[in-house]
C-alpha cells in the first residue's frame, strides 16, 4: 500500500523514539531514590546510615498522636507497618489532621525522630459533599 | 487527498465553523460556571477550595491532550511528509501551552490552602513543568528558524521526544510516592468523585475543548491565508 520509503521512515522514527524513552526509562530507574518526593517511616528505619541532610517522610498521621502544646506539636507518621515520631515548631496546614496523610519535612535525630521545619497535608483523591461524608461516617 | 484539498472552500467553512463554535463555547462555559461556582457542593475536607479544581484539572487534560496530538502528527509528518499535518500541529500549540500554564497557577494556588505549599520539586508537578518547556520548545522551533523545512524538522522531533513525558505526568502519581494525590476520575478503577462535582468537571472540560478548537481554527485560518498568499492554490 505504502511505498518502500514511507515503510523505512516508520522503522527508523520508531528505533529513534523507543532508544530515547528506553534511555530516559533507564535514567529514571537509576534515579528512583530522588524521583520520590518523600520517604516512609519502613524506608527511613532501613537506611544503612542516618543522613544529616534534610529529608521529607511521609505517610499517615496516628489516630490520637497529635499532642500540642503552646509552641510546639508533636505527632507520630504511620505507614502501617513502622512509625516515626515528628515534632514541630509553627502553623500547620487546614488539611492536617490524624488519620490524613502527611509530609514532613526536616532533619532526621535518629531512625524514629524526625525534628521538621516544614509540615505539608497530603490529601487523598477523594472529593464529596459533607453531607455525603456524614452519611458514610453513620452506615460504617 | 490533499490533492483535493481547495484553500478557499476551507477558508470559507472554517469562518462559519468559528461563529458557530464561538456560540456553543459561550453557552457551555456559562452553564460550567454556574455549575461550578453556584450550584455543586463544597468539598466535606477542603470546602470551597475545592472549586479550584473546575479550571485545573481540565487545563491539564487539555494541555496533555493537545501535546499528544501534535506528537502523534508529527510522526505523520515524518513518515508521509505531509504539510498540511504540520499546519494542523502548529496551530495547536498555543492553546495547549495556555492551558498547561493554567494548569500550573492555578495547581500553585491550590497547593497553598491544601497542602501548605505554593510549590513541589515532586514527580507530577516537575514533569508537568517539562512539558511547558517542551511546548515553549516546540513554538519557539517554529520561529527560529527561518527555512519552513528546517522549522517543520526541528518542531516535530521536539514534539516526538516531548511524548516520552506525556505518560510520565500521568502515571507519576502511581509510580513514585508525590505530595499530589492520584487520579480521582479513572476509567478502569473506580472514580472518587461525588457525582455532583463532576457534572461541572465535564462540562468545564467540554468548555475548554471548544476554546482550544477556536483558538486552533483561528491559526489554521492564519496558516492558510499566509499560503494563498504565496500564490499557491493548494498545498
Amino acid at each position: 500500500m505504502y511505498g518502500k520509503k514511507v515503510k523505512l521512515r516508520t522503522f527508523f522514527i520508531l528505533l529513534i523514539f523507543l532508544s530515547v524513552a528506553l534511555t530516559i526509562f533507564l535514567i529514571f530507574k537509576a534515579l528512583e531514590e530522588n524521583v520520590v518526593y518523600f520517604k516512609s517511616p519502613t524506608e527511613v528505619k532501613n537506611l544503612t546510615e542516618l543522613t544529616t541532610k534534610k529529608i521529607r517522610v511521609g505517610g499517615m498521621v496516628k489516630k490520637n498522636s497529635i499532642i500540642t502544646n503552646d509552641t510546639q506539636i508533636n505527632f507520630i507518621i504511620t505507614d502501617f507497618k513502622n512509625e516515626l515520631v515528628v515534632t514541630f515548631k509553627g502553623s500547620v496546614p487546614n488539611l492536617f489532621e490524624e488519620g490524613k496523610g502527611v509530609v514532613a519535612e526536616g532533619f532526621l535525630k535518629d531512625r524514629s525522630y524526625l525534628k521538621a521545619i516544614k509540615i505539608l497535608a497530603k490529601h487523598d483523591e477523594n472529593y464529596m459533599p459533607p453531607e455525603v461524608s456524614e452519611a458514610l461516617k453513620e452506615s460504617q | 487527498m490533499l490533492k483535493y484539498f481547495n484553500l478557499n472552500k476551507t477558508l470559507l467553512t472554517i469562518n462559519r465553523l468559528r461563529k458557530f463554535i464561538f456560540a456553543i463555547f459561550i453557552t457551555v462555559l456559562l452553564v460550567g460556571l454556574f455549575e461550578a461556582l453556584v450550584l455543586s457542593p463544597e468539598d466535606y475536607k477542603q470546602s470551597d477550595s475545592v472549586r479550584i479544581m473546575y479550571v485545573h484539572v481540565p487545563s491539564a487534560w487539555i494541555s496533555l491532550g493537545i501535546f499528544s496530538l501534535i506528537s502523534i502528527l508529527s510522526f505523520g509528518i515524518f513518515i508521509f511528509k505531509n504539510k498540511n499535518f504540520s499546519l494542523i500541529a502548529k496551530s495547536l500549540a498555543p492553546s495547549g501551552f495556555l492551558f498547561n500554564i493554567i494548569a500550573l497557577v492555578t495547581g500553585s494556588i491550590w497547593g497553598r490552602p491544601t497542602w501548605g505549599t505554593w510549590w513541589a520539586w515532586d514527580a507530577r508537578i516537575t514533569s508537568m513543568l517539562l512539558l511547558a518547556i517542551f511546548y515553549l520548545m516546540y513554538i519557539l522551533s517554529w520561529r527560529i528558524f527561518d527555512n519552513n523545512d528546517k522549522a517543520i524538522k526541528v518542531s516535530s522531533i521536539v514534539a516526538i521526544i516531548g511524548l516520552i513525558n506525556v505518560p510520565i505526568v500521568k502515571f507519576s502519581v502511581d509510580w513514585w510516592s508525590t505530595l499530589h494525590q492520584p487520579a480521582s476520575v479513572n476509567l478502569l478503577k473506580e472514580t472518587t468523585i461525588h457525582s455532583s462535582m463532576l457534572v461541572p468537571l465535564f462540562i468545564m472540560t467540554a468548555a475548554f475543548a471548544l476554546f482550544s478548537l477556536l483558538i486552533f481554527l483561528m491559526k489554521y485560518n492564519t496558516e492558510l491565508i499566509k499560503i494563498k498568499n504565496k500564490g499557491l492554490d493548494r498545498l
